[in-house]
């Protein structure tokens, strides 16, 4: 059966989850909407960083993050300037790792839809009288709600499956950083196939139904002519 | 925005990647104005650049006194703040939004105290009110567009901007919208800037011309004389005709006919459904008529005119056009340039026009 700390890693790991998603649809969607609309030579540089999570190890991303956000990184020297202290161990740590980790999962979506969309319903809303932040939220936000949900369901599912970070920079606090993946591998080291296999085959049923979710029910038979 | 004279002053000048744009022109401030050329010659460009949606690197726009661009005093006021209303060549709804939503978008953006159309009287005039609980994907394209044109009218725009709003429709589907466009400019005083590059929607539509070619403006001036000037593109070629203002004087239902006077004459129309004392515009292309040195006797064709011969312009290979006047109103003939020669044709020459086809524009 689940122990308790097996209940504690899954609350943190929703937490983790949901709290790196709300980040990343309010961070991603400015970064998604200037990738998509840019004419800078910076799209290319940004866009390949914004990927690289998705070739690059999580270990990778972890040591470097780790590297950087301690006590003698630049990053830590910063935060612990500002008397926040350091990041690596905590969970402010734990969700800025995921955000880098999980970025290319909702903001290509959304970078994507923004493109497909084109400038003409922008065009058409500033001729009738609404103002760029106006159209944003009347027409842009409800356009591109099918990618909002894509991506918010991909980054989710995706934070909830991470590892490498976690382990690099995370450790292994419980109730604090000892997310679902972490505890997994803790139960099989100590053996305890049993209580590995709930939080394993929960992961595993989870995520399944996720994208069965995601690849069904689509909203991609748009109404409407689009453009 | 201070106040200046009344009318549409434009002067743009911006480069392109593939042209530059130079216009200067100045249109009167009611009626529709069709700006009028080949495909690549500015139109579009044009019409963005006084919706604001381009942005010309000098440029300077007053619509009936004000002053929306002028980048000499650093004026460029905002799409969303210029009272106009735009039809895109593609409907452009909101693909989120059903009919009724589409219509009301720009209108509760209005303020109350702006609106002069209501939305009654744009979903009329469109004839959308079966439509109001459709989405767009499931309109046709001549719906679709007919809900564009109700939704930028529904604002009251003080300047409603056409681009090419029937060029991506088939010829039934232009045949149903034409009718409404009419009425528009019948029922509703607000200028109109229409694009096209087809020539019988002009001669349908505008009062007034503006004809523009590699992003230069060539001409403007009233529509019928522009199309009727020989040194001009649009009194050339298959589609050139002449357009006149006649009234109805007589009705024959049983032959469905119906006659009425010009000052040139008498004009017999196949269309029974006129009355007496109507005024109506009709459209004779100049493929249509024919001249003769003499009055014919025992033809099947009824409308001959005596007129007289004001200038004579090679047109397509082996053809000329010649610029008539009949009784001061202008007509168009294309006849042979062999014919021309036959009937020594020049400037001055006393002749009879036969019309085969009159067209009744409404």
């Amino acid at each position: 059966m689940m122990d308790q700390a097996g209940l504690q890693a899954i609350a943190l790991t929703l937490r983790l989850a949901a709290t790196t998603t709300l980040v990343l649809l309010l961070a991603g969607t400015p970064l998604a909407w200037w990738l998509a609309r840019t004419r800078s030579w910076l799209k290319g540089p940004v866009g390949a960083l914004v990927a690289l999570p998705l070739v690059l190890p999580p270990v990778v991303l972890g040591f470097y993050l780790l590297v950087l956000m301690g006590p003698n990184g630049p990053v830590g020297q910063f935060t612990q300037s500002l008397g926040w202290g350091v990041l690596p161990f905590t969970f402010t740590g734990l969700v800025v790792g995921s955000v880098l980790y999980s970025m290319p999962f909702v903001v290509q979506p959304l970078q994507n839809a923004f493109e497909a969309m084109g400038e003409r319903p922008l065009e058409a809303a500033a001729t009738l009288r609404a103002s760029p932040l106006d159209t944003f939220f009347s027409v842009v936000l409800p356009l591109a709600k099918p990618a909002y949900l894509a991506a918010a369901v991909m980054g989710f599912a995706h934070t909830v499956g991470e590892f490498g970070i976690v382990l690099m920079m995370g450790g292994n606090i419980p109730g604090k950083t000892r997310v679902m993946s972490v505890q997994i591998y803790d139960h099989v080291e100590a053996l305890e196939y049993s209580q590995a296999h709930w939080l394993a085959g929960g992961l595993l049923v989870f995520s399944f139904l996720v994208l069965l979710a995601l690849y069904t029910w689509r909203p991609g038979s748009r109404k409407g002519d689009g453009t | 925005m201070k106040p200046e004279g009344d009318g549409i002053a434009a002067s743009f000048r911006r480069v392109f990647p593939s042209f530059s744009l130079d216009v200067s022109l100045a249109v009167p401030g009611r009626g529709v104005t069709a700006v009028f050329g080949p495909s690549g010659s500015g139109k579009t460009s044009l019409l963005r650049c006084i919706a604001g949606l381009e942005r010309a690197g000098s440029g300077r726009l007053s619509v009936n006194g004000e002053v929306w661009q002028d980048d000499a005093a650093g004026i460029f006021v905002p799409v969303h703040k210029r009272p106009l209303g735009y039809v895109f060549q593609e409907a452009s709804l909101f693909a989120h939004l059903d009919v009724a939503h589409n219509l009301d978008f720009g209108l509760r953006r209005v303020p109350a105290s702006q609106r002069r159309v209501s939305l009654e009287k744009a979903i009329g005039l469109l004839g959308l009110r079966a439509l109001m609980q459709r989405m767009p994907g499931t309109l046709s394209g001549g719906e679709r567009q007919r809900v564009a044109i109700a939704r930028a009218l529904a604002t009251s725009p003080r300047l409603l901007l056409m681009d090419e709003p029937l060029a991506s429709l088939d010829i039934a589907r232009k045949a149903e919208i034409l009718p409404y466009l009419e009425r528009l400019h019948d029922e509703l005083d607000m200028p109109v800037l229409y694009v096209s590059h087809a020539p019988d929607e002009v001669a349908r539509l505008a009062d007034h011309l503006v004809l523009l070619d590699g992003g230069r403006v060539t001409a403007s001036g009233p529509t019928r004389e522009l199309m009727t000037r020989l040194d001009l593109p649009l009194a050339h070629g298959d589609a050139a005709a002449a357009v006149l203002e006649a009234v109805v004087i007589a009705v024959e239902p049983d032959w469905h006919m119906s006659h009425a006077e010009f000052s040139g004459g008498r004009i017999s129309l196949l269309n029974p459904a006129l009355r007496a004392g109507q005024r109506v515009r009709v459209r004779i292309q100049a493929r249509d008529v024919s001249l003769t040195l003499a009055r014919q006797e025992g033809t099947s064709v009824q409308n001959i005119f005596p007129v007289t011969v004001t200038g004579l312009c090679a047109d397509s290979p082996g053809q000329v056009m010649v610029k008539l006047d009949a009784g001061g109103c202008i007509l168009l003939a294309r006849i042979t340039g062999k014919s021309a020669d036959a009937l020594q044709l020049q400037a001055g020459s006393q002749v009879y026009a036969q019309v085969k086809g009159v067209a009744v524009l409404g």
